[in-house]
């Protein structure tokens, strides 16, 4: 099978459902003309033009309000934010706005908009641009969150997240734009909260989603090869909807988890994961859920230090082997 | 100090120039077509708004309606103006203090009374309260709580249309104090940049709750004048006389459906009552002599009625029939109100999710929506 590049994979989806739709927009800062700041959009301004790639002013609050209110009158904008850092300035409109109008209309109206962009630290960019803010999303009933590890899902989760009725807020990563999967050519979409195993596994579950998945994958292979050590890796892809269904099964098959993430630990995804696990698996743990994130400080700007912040294979397998 | 002590009652602003009689505003197209049936029912729509809210009040103070209570009596020729002149592709959308456009729209009282009183028959089946009326059917978006938020959701209404070719325009209505949020100044600039065929309109009731514009905003004649700022045209208006409403919101209409050129549109107007029925110091930061001259003198419901008399279209024993119909529409609205049934707990949990509350109606969508939502089950309420 072919090997795009996960960039690659999310501009395929992005041109495809502009082709299949005329409702489907792209609208960001630097999206049409510059090519995209991270070359997501490359292209297809050239092809599809100022209608469909509409190059919006440095004014999140204002565009990403103004996508909401397109979509209440049936549009799919797909907004591209440079970096979900600067989502917070546009908190109103997303949070108050995107999740609740529904809600608030007794079901009246929906808002049929995808919000995207990069939402990652470990680019030496300091505090402000290292934001992983899919725990605080999450966190508000009426949005999905999701957040592809791979090409293969960029592409599939972000087509399903155009297709979708409700606020579906996809969070990518920079470090993994330039990575080449397998993806085909014919289409395909993938189901909105269904998690993936990326490797099975007998004695213990990681968890992850995002980058992070990637990351237990390879935490995975040095508990084979240096420790004898089978474990199963559990890619959420999607934090809400949250396959509680497959958390579960991986845990009552092995037993023993770690909880993986590059958000921060205080409140962060896997907070609430321990959680459901404890509550309907508790009988299942043959030790206590471990959980291995960002370190809990401000994202650091020295370049050494970052690397240690975030977590990485080695920091996985210290924490599994207390449990093994 | 109000106006009528300075002698400048018939200047919009220090230094513009004298509004148009009633005489002349007549006589314009937008006015002259109108039937002597028309006037009486915009004059009827004002009234009932006035009777919804006095009834309004009267709940909230009986303890039927929680949270807050923005009331519109004093604004109601804004509303019923500027909704007299949306076509079927115009769409409105606006701020918290939201029933008059509501009403306005068509919608009833009594469903927008039983959403106050927290009922299942209300306009959004009790979840979202006084400040949160929605009616998509009769192009109203709401109905938004937080100053400002909702203008940007208006720019994207006027950006859909555009986008679909569609002639038509969204009115995106705010107070004065919201001018001052940058979401307001981040959809001007969009809507001056991309040519949205929008009309965004500041109802001026001089206070963002108890601040007074002049401690609140910096500005030289009027709020509006900050269009110019980017490129879009703006107007002033006597936001009291309903004739001068519709005169100026029809040209901006016209430039929004012909053009596609966005307006800012001030109307100056006065409330009543406290900035919610909450607010304690109504009457502190204002003098009761500036909400008596209000009343006393450029009351929107008296002007047109006054008008109305004029003109030979309205007699005195019918306005009172007219207030008299209102009020027991209001009360037969609260009684509904009052029967309904509150949500079934349930309910907490619809209306949250498309794809939840489609599950099963339609394969595809069920094919992509496969995951469990975290508490879809419902937690305490649904607990297995």
């Amino acid at each position: 099978m072919r090997k795009i590049t996960y960039r690659q994979a999310i501009k395929e989806a992005l041109a495809e459902e502009i082709e299949r739709d005329e409702n489907v927009f792209v609208m960001g800062e630097e999206v049409a003309q510059y090519n995209g700041a991270y070359k997501v959009t490359e292209g297809l301004w050239q092809k599809y033009g100022d209608k469909r790639l509409v190059d919006a002013p440095i004014s999140e609050a204002g565009f990403v309000g103004l996508g909401i209110g397109a979509s209440m009158l049936g549009l799919r904008p797909v907004m591209e934010f440079m970096f979900w850092s600067f989502c917070y300035v546009a908190f109103d409109q997303l949070l108050n706005n995107g999740s609740f109008c529904r809600y608030m209309s007794g079901g009246l109206m929906n808002v049929p908009i995808t919000v995207r962009g990069p939402a990652n630290g470990g680019t030496n960019v300091g505090a402000t641009h290292s934001h992983t803010p899919e725990n605080l999303c999450a966190n508000h009933p009426g949005i999905k969150v999701v957040c592809p590890s791979n090409a293969y899902d960029a592409k599939g989760l972000m087509k399903t997240a155009i297709r979708d009725n409700d606020p579906v807020f996809v969070m990518e990563n920079t470090l993994l734009y330039g990575q080449e999967w397998e993806v085909p050519e014919d289409e395909y979409i993938i189901p909105m909260g269904k998690a993936n195993i990326l490797k099975e596994g007998k004695d213990i579950s990681f968890i992850a989603h995002g980058r992070a998945a990637i990351t237990a994958l390879e935490a995975a292979g040095i508990m084979a090869s240096e420790h004898d050590i089978d474990a199963e890796v559990l890619d959420l892809r999607s934090i809400r909807p949250l396959d509680v269904e497959a958390i579960l099964a991986t845990v009552k098959k092995t037993n023993r988890v770690v909880l993986v993430e590059e958000n921060k630990p205080f409140c962060g995804v896997d907070a609430q994961i321990s959680h459901i696990i404890q509550e309907e698996a508790f009988d299942h743990l043959d030790a206590p859920i471990k959980r291995v994130s960002s370190i809990d400080a401000p994202q650091i700007y020295s370049m050494p230090l970052e690397k240690i912040q975030i977590p990485d294979a080695r920091r996985v397998v210290k924490k599994a082997l207390e449990i093994c | 100090m109000s106006d009528t002590d300075t002698g400048t009652e018939n200047l919009l602003y220090p230094g513009q120039e004298q509004e148009p009689s009633a005489e002349e505003l007549a006589k314009t197209e937008i006015n002259a077509a109108l039937s002597p049936e028309d006037k009486l029912r915009l004059y009827t729509e004002m009234v009932r708004i006035r009777a919804f809210e006095a009834r309004s009040l009267r709940a909230y103070q009986q303890g039927k309606i929680g949270g807050f209570l923005h009331l519109y009596e004093g604004q109601e020729a804004v509303a019923v103006g500027c909704v007299s002149l949306m076509g079927p592709d115009d769409h409105i959308i606006t701020a918290y203090r939201d029933h008059g456009h509501a009403l306005a729209v068509g919608m009833t009282m009594n469903e927008c009374m039983a959403e106050m009183f927290g009922k299942a028959t209300g306009c959004s089946k009790g979840k979202g309260g006084s400040m949160h009326f929605f009616a998509p059917d009769k192009n109203y978006w709401g109905g938004h709580g937080i100053v400002g938020g909702q203008v940007p959701l208006g720019t994207g209404l006027a950006f859909a249309l555009k986008y679909q070719g569609k002639k038509g325009c969204a009115l995106a209505f705010m107070g004065d104090g919201a001018v001052n949020q940058g979401a307001v100044h981040e959809a001007f600039n969009l809507a001056g940049l991309w040519q949205l065929p929008i009309i965004f309109v500041i109802e001026n009731n001089k206070y963002s709750m108890g601040t007074s514009q002049a401690r609140s905003s910096a500005y030289d004649d009027c709020l509006a004048k900050r269009g110019e700022a980017y490129d879009m045209d703006w107007g002033v208006v006597n936001g009291n006389n309903l004739y001068h409403v519709r005169e100026k919101t029809a040209e901006a209409i016209k430039r929004a459906h012909t053009d596609s050129r966005p307006t800012v549109l001030e109307m100056f107007t006065y409330r009543y009552r406290g900035h919610s029925v909450a607010d304690a110091n109504a009457e502190k930061y204002r003098e009761k002599k500036e909400i008596q001259d209000y009343k006393t003198n450029r009351d929107p419901i008296a002007l047109f009625g006054n008008i109305l008399k004029a003109e030979g279209l309205l007699k005195d024993e019918q306005a009172k029939e007219i207030e008299k119909t209102a009020r027991a529409e209001a009360d037969a609205a609260a009684q509904f109100a009052d029967k309904s049934p509150f949500p079934n707990p349930e309910a907490i949990l619809e209306d949250s999710y498309w794809s939840v509350d489609n599950k099963g109606k339609d394969a595809d969508i069920d094919a992509l929506n496969q995951g469990r939502i975290i508490f879809e089950d419902g937690g305490l309420l649904k607990k297995k």
